[in-house]
């Protein structure tokens, strides 16, 4: 694999370019693997990496039905924090954050990890109060989360509307490490290196069905180009876990919902970081191109169109303008769907399945894409030990039955509500 | 100049001024700014992303990559509008982008020198070191050059409307098929839309010189629209761009209002969402570029840009032209050229064959424009089939690739669409319901197949969907001839050939994709950025596919195609939020008394989408607190009111209506006796508190129902839910009552004198109307109730008039003496209460961590009573509601702090709890707090750090019962 | 998106607020753990035809069960959830 620098990129471009590889080897299914990972979303990618560079298994199929990244995983909004308020979460995001903040030395990979802040801003007393519990519970876990009075936000972002707001702005919880990344790139990023360790990905291949012993215990999965067999399957497919979990006749906590997102023409840079409105449903940043990279609450009924409609697209806008108003005269110019596979209490399961040789890597609603690298480390680590990592204990599948469950919002089991 | 001296639809008697980059030009009614530039000879418009090359005007239509400008300054600045699109007006002002110190003088051209390095993807092999540097230094440098135009900063001052719509038929587009269409379905009767989003409709025929029944295309388009104008049953949207396509057939487009500005007053665009029973596809097709060396040079145009500058606004742009088509309608371009006078130096064409006879003289090669020359065109290289090159002069070259059907709204409910071989593009297949394509978007390219196409496809619909009247007989045009031939990639090009322009992508970008295993269409689209631009693909991604597909041994179909999603054009973010925004973002609710407490000089703040007084200060006072204060011991001390109607209100009426509440509650209220009131909780059926309030039976079936104000909606629909889908079978209706009722909560020790004197008809003593009792009464003359109920811990009275009495009985209770108190007193007396609200009602919390375990009945079923015995909601440990001191009273505690045992590190593992709701409390003299703590309740009399890094140190304190004030309710029983 | 609301005819979905599948029914209480656990918390979550509940609050404030597919979101049906009682008919 031809190191990616400055020196390898001129010495390309004196053959005009034609020296450089696949980032990835094209692979071919063999009959059988150590692990198969179903999904090459960011999540199954860093599963197959950090199974092969932690743990020393690269006997590893990655097994994905389209192209690689082309789910959730290349349709976010590239926002990166861990500004969470539980106990269960918090330590996962921030271990996350630290990889996150490695990872492009780790992959030789640039994925523009942009810390350049995240900003929640709050518009009533009680909702400064909820998130100086947050910044609290953040600073307890060694995080640092700074409270911004009024003058601090104006400071931040002048052109926010303080002056005839609906909802006048109070103050603001800041994670200065929180910021963005390049969805693509992250997971090219983490193909190249799996691939380079001997992970076979495999695309155009999707998983039809599992293979059984007699015992019941799974061992490999159906494809459309053929069986492959392995010791150990691990799931990872997001907004269709439901889907592939019912191959095996399992039935989840778990409802998929389209979110929508939205990114408008290129502009010179306006926005600071990353600014969630407290009052409506609209979250922005800008991306290095000068997109204005927007979203907001998702459709709120089960779907699997990647595509919503248009209560959401006004209620996002609606709240982008009163939050900010410089932004009308910008023009939307792509909006797209992605299916999240929503749990009962908003937060993810990383777990074995009550079945054997089968693992799960499910649930994260809308925050899939922060949680990247941890999901793949924490994934990797419980297919490898069978246990689970110490920053994911709590992401257990038998915490809806038990009642231990991370409702961050406190919502209960209505996943659309998350 | 290059306006032509006669010609065109441009209205030569009003001559309109404008500026560009500060320089004064003129041009007339019915330019375009891109005209209009033209008709001024200015060719070099605008830079490029990346490379910052000069660039010109490519095409005539919304899809122009290149020309992109921004008009008007200050806050009505609009960047990156491309100039295609502006109609010329008196004044306009237009500014070049992306570039400094000028247009001409480029600094970040510089980038093209960087070009070998600059390719596909470089960015993601470099700029990794030192690791620090990405936000500090690449990342800046890289943010401040990219981006094209830039937004003001200044809040948009234009104003924007909405509008809803139905109909029929939605015929989208008002060319030739649109046109054509409209008017069938009309005179059949239909109701119909039709929405254009040219700056007048009619499409491609103001730009052709076709005859249609005897007049001139222009001439018959106009008369169209005339007569579509006069039915009744026809609406015509103007300038009225359909964006998307969403499900149940809705249709959302914005019109663009006024003639480029808006009137005074005046929206500057609307919103259309319009449901439409059937709709047409008449959008047309898009012109294909040619991929050849230099093909962005400024002079470089499309051929049917060329013959829209020519026909419809009367400017030659060019004196020499090259025509390089591989299609019939390149050489109609010729044609149109040649009769504006400018010299064909030749055309060139892949196609063998002769030249027609009409233009005898002009001289055809056969070959390919392989490269061309300067940096805005001076002359062509022609390579031909013998592997000869030749130059000819020119300063325009007019390219025909092909035509590419506009079909992007017909993939938005997911459809895909397929290739045609005949056309050598993609053209809808499966389409979303009630949607059919006619004219160029259905592959018709013939002007007489188009115009019978459509009317036919429009009457059959009218007959299919019943119209009565009769669709009439489409009109007449001759077919003129359509053939195109692939054509994607000159090979062997000498200088840089572009596939997306704007984004500088280039052959070899794609190349070096392929190469580099980014080979799906999305792959490649993200790797090269080739379709992210602000036309989206719609000029070059085609191109790019069929380059894609070459490199790896595919065809186009199989390539595929990047899914084309809303908006089909760029939409401004303000048209899609309309009128919410600033105040009027969300309604405001106003409690009864809020006009009255106004004039009063209340201070108000948002409790969900309600306004309440939060106090009611006194010009004296100097700070909130001190009003806050004075409120809280006046109410304690004599007697205070607050307006309380933002609580939800629920009458619960029928036979069952009590059975219904025994399973909606944790505890019962069937054997709750007329005239009494209970309070109540409720839970979500996972087990966790949902809501509380107080419940009155005025009848054996009729409970009246209160609920906080947060939840009002959210409890609705869950009575709603239970006794329709849980229990039909039980006979109990639920409705809403909250802005039914002004009520008011009046409490003090001196409140029962206070409404003694006010209210002489009832008798409030204690044996007539006691504690948790309630009466219906009228109060001068009206409908009245009065509960005893008291959230403060006073004696106290809750009365409720109807809405519109609210501000006279608040009148008359300040009148009798009552201090006016707000949510902030009212708060701290519930804090001093131990009574929990929202904070506390978080979601997050059961009823054991509230302190209403008991209150669960064991006997029968309520929602939530099974899920709430999972061991994850019944552990002890799980923190509980406590009261909290600071040890020092003179220190203060805030909600949101944690709470740590005494001497641990401030460490997550030692995190036993946090504080929910915090005040001072007026009436012990110091700080209070209420808390949810681990073992809470067994720990009275311990301390605990209140821990509050994010605001300040440390604060030791007690823990407490968590009522402050009169624990044994001695007051309220008064 | 619009939904043929029985009392009100088609309207659009702003108007309506989503519950969810419709087809677990909850179980009679005590004694009923395992059944209530699934009726709040597992889900089929199909790809296709979809029973689900639907609720009017800007509208008639019926609740609905509307049959709707989740992967081309087109709606066949929707009833209401109760019978309308005698006497409440349109």
């Amino acid at each position: 694999m031809t190191r990616y620098s400055l020196f390898s990129l001129a010495a390309k471009a004196v053959s005009g370019h034609r020296g450089w590889q696949r980032a990835w080897r094209d692979a071919a299914p063999k009959a059988a693997y150590d692990v198969i990972i179903i999904g090459g979303g960011g999540h199954g990618l860093a599963t197959a990496y950090y199974l092969a560079k932690v743990h020393g298994i690269t006997n590893v199929a990655l097994v994905e039905k389209g192209w690689i990244g082309g789910g959730n995983a290349g349709r976010n909004t590239t926002i990166i924090r861990s500004n969470y308020m539980l106990p269960g979460n918090e330590p996962f995001y921030e271990w996350s954050m630290k990889l996150w903040e490695g990872l492009e030395q780790e992959l030789n990979y640039n994925a523009m990890v942009s810390q350049r802040g995240v900003l929640n801003l709050a518009h009533t007393d009680a909702q400064r109060d909820g998130y100086a519990r947050r910044g609290n519970a953040m600073r307890l876990h060694g995080v640092e989360a700074e409270l911004l009075d009024l003058d601090a936000v104006r400071r931040h972002a002048p052109f926010l509307n303080f002056d005839n707001a609906r909802f006048p702005i109070k103050a603001g919880l800041l994670q200065g490490r929180g910021g963005t990344a390049r969805h693509d790139a992250v997971n090219w990023g983490y193909a190249r290196a799996a691939s380079a360790l001997g992970v076979d990905i495999i695309q155009n291949c999707a998983v039809t069905g599992f293979l059984t012993d007699a015992g019941g215990a799974i061992t490999g999965v159906e494809t459309s180009r053929g069986p492959i067999r392995a010791g150990k399957v691990g799931m990872s497919v997001a907004g269709h876990s439901s889907q592939v979990a019912a191959m095996a006749d399992l039935r989840l906590p778990i409802e998929s919902h389209a979110l929508q997102a939205f990114v408008s023409e290129a502009l010179k840079p306006i926005i600071p970081g990353v600014i969630t409105f407290g009052a409506g449903h609209f979250y922005i940043s800008q991306s290095d191109k000068g997109g204005l990279v927007f979203g907001g609450d998702i459709d709120g009924y089960n779907s699997y169109a990647q595509r919503g409609n248009m209560p959401t697209v006004e209620d996002v806008c609606e709240g982008g303008m009163a939050l900010m108003p410089m932004i009308g005269r910008a023009r939307l110019l792509r909006s797209w769907g992605g299916i999240m596979d929503m749990t009962m209490d908003g937060s993810p399961i990383i777990d074995h399945a009550p079945i054997p040789g089968l693992y799960l890597n499910a649930g994260w609603c809308y925050g899939g894409f922060k949680a990247t690298p941890a999901a793949g480390w924490c994934f990797a680590h419980l297919l490898a030990t069978d246990a689970p990592h110490e920053t994911a204990t709590a992401y257990r599948l038998d915490r809806f039955a038990t009642g231990h469950l991370i409702d961050e919002k406190g919502q209960g089991a209505q996943p659309n509500l998350h | 100049m290059s306006r032509l001296a006669s010609g065109g639809l441009i209205d030569r008697t009003r001559r309109l001024r404008f500026t560009w980059d500060g320089k004064a030009l003129e041009g007339y009614h019915g330019d375009t700014l891109a005209s209009a530039l033209l008709a001024n000879d200015v060719r070099l418009v605008a830079r490029s992303f990346k490379y910052h090359r000069p660039r010109g005007i490519l095409t005539a239509g919304a899809e122009e990559p290149n020309a992109l400008v921004t008009l008007g300054s200050g806050a009505h600045a609009d960047p990156n509008t491309p100039a295609t699109t502006v109609p010329l007006t008196d004044g306009l002002v237009a500014t070049s982008q992306n570039r400094w110190p000028s247009l001409r003088h480029d600094v970040m051209a510089v980038n093209q020198f960087a070009s070998p390095i600059f390719v596909a993807g470089f960015y993601y092999k470099t700029f990794m070191w030192p690791k620090k540097a990405w936000e500090k230094l690449y990342e800046p440098l890289i943010r401040r050059a990219a981006g094209l135009g830039a937004l003001s900063g200044l809040p948009d001052p234009d104003s924007y409307d909405r509008e809803h719509a139905f109909c029929d038929l939605l015929v989208i587009g008002g060319g030739p098929a649109g046109l054509s269409a409209a008017l069938a379905a009309g005179r059949a009767g239909l109701r119909v839309i039709l929405a254009d989003d040219g700056l007048e409709p009619g499409g491609w025929l103001l730009s052709c010189r076709d005859t249609i029944a005897g007049q001139t295309a222009s001439n018959w388009a106009r008369i169209a629209v005339a007569e579509l104008g006069i039915m009744a049953n026809v609406r015509v949207l103007p300038h009225t761009t359909i964006f998307g396509i969403y499900d149940g057939c809705e249709y959302a487009g914005v019109q663009h209002l006024g003639a480029g500005q808006p009137e005074p007053g005046q929206p500057r665009q609307r919103l259309w969402k319009i449901i439409a029973s059937r709709a047409l596809l008449a959008t047309g097709a898009m012109e294909r570029p040619i991929i050849f060396g230099g093909n962005d040079r400024p002079g470089v145009m499309m051929a049917s840009a060329a013959s829209s500058y020519v026909n419809h606004f009367a400017v030659a742009p060019g004196r020499r032209a090259v025509v390089f088509t591989a299609t019939d309608s390149g050489w109609q371009t010729a044609r149109d050229l040649i009769g504006a006078g400018v010299e064909v130096a030749a055309v060139v064409d892949p196609r063998g064959g002769g030249v027609p006879v009409d233009m005898a003289g002009i001289r055809r090669v056969r070959g390919l424009v392989r490269d061309v020359r300067g940096s805005a065109v001076r002359g062509a290289d022609i390579a031909t089939p013998d592997g000869k090159v030749e130059r000819i002069d020119c300063d325009l070259v007019a390219m025909s690739g092909g035509w590419n059907p506009a079909i992007g709204l017909a993939a938005h409910l997911g459809q895909k669409p397929v290739w045609s071989e005949a056309i050598q593009s993609f053209l809808p297949g499966a389409l979303p319901p009630g949607l059919a394509a006619i004219g160029a978007a259905s592959g018709q390219f013939a002007l007489g197949a188009i115009l019978a196409q459509a009317h036919g496809a429009a009457a059959a619909l009218a007959e299919t969907l019943g119209a009565g009247g009769h669709a009439g007989e489409p009109s007449v045009a001759e077919d003129e001839a359509c053939g195109v031939a692939p054509c994607w990639h000159v090979a062997g090009a000498r200088t840089k050939a572009f596939v997306d322009f704007q984004h500088d992508v280039t052959d070899a970008d794609v190349a070096l994709a392929a190469r580099e295993g980014y080979v799906s269409v999305e792959h490649m689209k993200r790797y090269t950025t080739l379709g992210m631009a602000t036309d989206q693909g719609r000029t070059g991604q085609l191109n790019g596919h069929a380059l894609l597909a070459a490199a790896t041994g595919k065809t186009v179909a199989e390539a595929g195609t990047i899914r084309a999603r809303p908006p089909a054009q760029p939409v401004a973010i303000g048209v899609l939020a309309g009128h919410h925004r600033d105040e009027a973002f969300r309604p405001a609710r106003l409690a009864p008394s809020h006009g009255w407490a106004t004039a009063l000089g209340a201070s108000f703040t948002d409790a969900g989408q309600w306004k309440r007084a939060q106090w009611y200060a006194q010009p004296h006072e100097s700070d909130w607190l001190e009003t806050v204060n004075r409120e809280v011991l006046a109410t304690r001390n004599a007697v205070g009111f607050c307006d309380v109607s933002t609580l939800g209100k629920i009458d619960v009426l029928g036979p069952d209506a009590g059975a219904l509440l025994d399973r909606l509650y944790i505890n019962t209220f069937s054997t709750l006796a007329v005239g009494k009131a209970r309070y109540g909780v409720m839970l979500r059926e996972d087990g966790m508190v949902m809501d509380d309030g107080t419940t009155t039976r005025f009848a054996e079936d009729n409970f009246f129902l209160t609920t906080t104000t947060a939840n009002a909606a959210r409890v609705l629909q869950h009575i709603d839910f239970a006794r329709s889908v849980l229990w039909p079978d039980l006979d109990v209706q639920a409705t809403s009552t909250t802005e039914h009722w002004a009520t008011f909560s009046v409490a003090g020790p001196q409140s029962r004198a206070l409404l003694a004197d006010l209210l002489p008809e009832i008798d409030l003593s204690n044996a007539a109307l006691p504690y948790m009792g309630a009466r219906r009464f009228r109060w001068n003359g009206i409908s009245a109730r009065i509960y005893r109920l008291s959230f403060s811990g006073e004696l106290a009275y809750e009365i409720s008039v109807p809405a519109d009495h609210g501000p006279a009985l608040a009148q008359a209770l300040h009148e009798a003496g009552a201090t006016p108190y707000g949510t902030e007193a009212l708060g701290v007396m519930r804090i001093e209460k131990g009574h929990p609200a929202g904070n506390e009602l978080n979601g997050q919390t059961t009823a054991a961590d509230l302190g209403f375990g008991r209150m669960m009945a064991k006997k029968k079923d309520f929602i939530g009573k099974v899920m709430a015995q999972r061991p994850g909601l019944t552990d002890p440990a799980r923190p509980a509601l406590v009261g909290l001191k600071p040890v020092d009273r003179a220190q203060r505690i805030r909600a949101g702090a944690h709470l740590l045992p005494v001497g641990a590190k401030p460490v997550a593992a030692n995190d036993q709890g946090h504080v929910t709701s915090a005040c001072f409390s007026p009436t012990l003299g110091h700080a209070i707090a209420l808390g949810l703590l681990a073992h809470g309740p067994s720990r009275h009399g311990e301390q605990v750090v209140v821990h509050d890094p994010v605001r300040g140190a440390d604060v030791l304190a007690e823990v407490c019962d968590p009522v402050f004030v009169d624990p044994e309710g001695v007051r309220l029983r008064g | 998106m619009r939904i043929p609301c029985p009392y009100c005819g088609s309207r659009d979905i702003g108007e309506f607020v989503y519950r969810g599948d419709a087809s677990p029914v909850r179980p009679a209480a005590d004694g009923a753990e395992a059944a209530m656990f699934a009726y709040v918390y597992l889900r089929d979550n199909p790809m296709g035809r979809h029973e689900e509940h639907w609720y009017h609050t800007q509208g008639c404030r019926n609740w609905l069960v509307v049959t709707r597919d989740t992967l081309t979101h087109e709606i066949p049906s929707a009833r209401l959830a109760a019978p309308l009682n005698a006497g409440d008919a349109v």
